[in-house]
C-alpha cells in the first residue's frame, strides 16, 4: 500500500512520518511516533480517551484521518509536563484522586486543557460541558470536575504546557 | 483493511471521482467515515477528500444563508449569523465531535443520529450538490432519496432565516445529560401571521430511518392560533402515520408514548 509523508508539529517539535492510506491519527501517534499517551477506547467517537488538541482545539484522534494533520500543531498529554514539573491539571488530578484506573485520564486532561486555554475561570457547568464527550467509568466524575476547577483556581494552568 | 485515499484540490473534481465509483465515500469530519473504517466496514474501499476552502464557508444570501457542507457544528455555534441554529449544533456530541462533525455529514447520518438534519428539514432548507449548476434539491426530497445520493457530493445547504427568533424551536430528548444520543429530536418552524400559524413545519429526528416531516401535526397547527386547544390537538396526532424504531436507547412503544409529551412541551415552550 502507498505510504504518504506527513509533516506536523507534536508538542512543539517538528515531526515527519509516513502514514498508510486510511490510517487514523491515533494509530499514527502510537505506532508511528511512539507517543503512547492518547489511548484507544471505542474507535467510534463515544469515549473520548483518544482526545488530542489540533491547533488548540480538541479532536478525536481515532476518527481523524492521519494525513489531514499536515502542517498542523498537535498537543498530547505527553506535552503537558515541562521536564519533571507537572502541568497544573496533572498536579490537580493527582492531588484530587481524579484518576482511578487512569484510562480516561489523557482524554480528560486534553479536554480540560482546551477549556482552560480558552476560559481560565470556568464555572462548574462549563467544566461539565467541556468533558461531556469523555467517559469515565470509575470516578463518578466529581473528583475530575473538582480537579479541573482546582487547576483553574491555582492560576498555573496556562503558564506552560 | 485496505482503503485508498484520494485527495482533490477542488470540490467538482472530488464530485466527479465520487460519482464514478460505487465503492467510494466522501470524507467530511470523519465521525462517520473513520468510524466505519475502524469498524472494518467493507462496503467501501476508497475515501475521497477535498481541500476546497469554499466548502467550509458561511455566507448570507437573499433572506437566508448558504452554509458550506464542510462547516462544523463548532463553527455553527460560533457564527453570529446562525444564532437560531446554535442550540441545534450544540446538542450534537461533545466538544471534540463538534470540532469535527460537519453539517454535510449530518445529512447522511443514520438514525438515531442526524439531529441537525431534522432542524434543516423543519426550516425548509435546500441541498446544493457539487458539480450541478441547477437549483438545489428540497431537503424533503433529498432525505427521501438519501440512498440514491450516496454518490452525490453535497456542496452546501441553503437555509431561510426564520422570521423571528420564536418562530423556530428545537429540542433533543436524551437520557444522558449533558451529552446523550437522541431518543427523538423535534424541530418546529412556527411562522405566525396575524396570530395564526401559516406554513408550520414540524420534523422529527430518530423516529424513522431518516429525519421526517410530521404532516398530521402540521395539519393540526395550520391556520390556528398557538393556544392550549391547538397544542392538545397537535399532541394527540404526534405519531400518526409514524412507525418509530426500536434501538438500544428506546423501544418503538416508548418513543410513541413520549412523542406527544415532548411535542406539547416544545409547542408551549415549557422549560423543564
Amino acid at each position: 500500500m502507498a505510504k504518504k509523508p506527513v509533516r506536523f508539529h507534536l508538542n512543539g517539535s517538528e515531526k515527519a512520518v509516513f502514514v498508510e492510506d486510511g490510517q487514523n491519527l491515533l494509530d499514527m501517534l502510537r505506532r508511528g511516533i511512539g507517543d503512547l499517551t492518547p489511548k484507544y477506547g471505542c474507535g467510534q467517537g463515544t469515549c473520548g480517551t483518544c482526545t488530542v488538541l489540533i491547533d488548540g482545539e480538541p479532536h478525536l484522534s481515532c476518527l481523524t484521518l492521519a494525513e489531514t494533520v499536515e502542517g498542523r500543531q498537535l498537543t498530547t498529554t505527553a506535552g503537558l509536563a515541562s521536564g519533571n514539573r507537572l502541568h497544573a491539571l496533572q498536579a490537580a488530578f493527582m492531588e484530587g484522586f481524579a484518576a482511578q484506573c487512569g484510562y480516561c485520564t489523557p482524554g480528560m486532561l486534553m479536554a480540560a486543557k482546551a477549556l482552560l486555554d480558552r476560559n481560565p475561570n470556568p464555572s462548574r457547568q462549563e467544566v461539565v460541558e467541556a468533558i461531556s464527550g469523555n467517559i469515565c467509568r470509575c470516578t463518578g466524575y466529581e473528583p475530575i470536575i473538582n480537579a479541573i476547577l482546582e487547576a483553574a483556581k491555582s492560576g498555573d494552568a496556562r503558564h506552560y504546557g | 483493511m485496505p482503503v485508498r485515499v484520494e485527495t482533490y484540490e477542488r470540490l467538482d473534481e472530488a464530485a466527479r471521482a465520487l460519482a464514478s465509483s460505487r465503492t467510494a465515500r466522501f470524507l467530511g469530519g470523519g465521525t462517520l467515515i473513520m468510524r466505519a473504517v475502524n469498524a472494518g466496514d467493507q462496503s467501501f474501499d476508497t475515501i475521497i477528500r477535498a481541500r476546497d476552502a469554499n466548502w467550509s464557508a458561511i455566507r448570507a444570501e437573499g433572506d437566508g444563508f448558504v452554509i458550506g457542507a464542510g462547516v462544523t457544528m463548532a463553527a455553527v455555534v460560533a457564527s453570529r449569523d446562525l444564532v437560531f441554529l446554535a442550540p441545534v449544533a450544540r446538542s450534537v456530541g461533545g466538544p471534540a465531535i463538534r470540532n469535527m462533525a460537519t453539517i454535510g455529514g449530518n445529512l447522511f447520518a443514520a438514525s438515531p443520529y442526524g439531529d441537525f438534519a431534522a432542524a434543516l428539514l423543519a426550516l425548509g432548507a435546500t441541498v446544493n450538490l457539487a458539480g450541478s449548476s441547477g437549483r438545489g434539491i428540497p431537503i424533503d426530497d433529498f432525505l427521501r432519496d438519501r440512498e440514491r445520493h450516496a454518490t452525490s457530493l453535497v456542496q452546501s445547504v441553503s437555509v431561510p432565516r426564520p422570521r423571528d427568533a420564536s418562530a423556530f424551536r428545537f429540542v433533543k430528548v436524551s437520557r444522558v445529560k449533558p451529552k446523550g444520543i437522541s431518543l427523538m429530536s423535534i424541530a418546529a418552524l412556527l411562522p405566525q401571521m396575524g396570530g395564526r400559524l401559516q406554513g408550520a413545519r414540524i420534523a422529527y429526528g430518530a423516529m424513522a430511518p431518516t429525519p421526517i416531516r410530521v404532516t398530521a401535526v402540521e395539519r393540526a397547527l395550520e391556520g390556528q392560533s398557538l393556544d392550549i386547544a391547538t397544542i392538545e390537538r397537535a399532541a394527540a396526532v404526534a405519531t400518526e402515520g409514524i412507525d418509530p424504531p426500536t434501538d438500544a436507547l428506546a423501544s418503538s412503544w416508548y418513543r410513541r408514548e413520549v412523542a406527544g409529551v415532548h411535542l406539547k412541551r416544545l409547542l408551549s415552550a415549557e422549560r423543564r
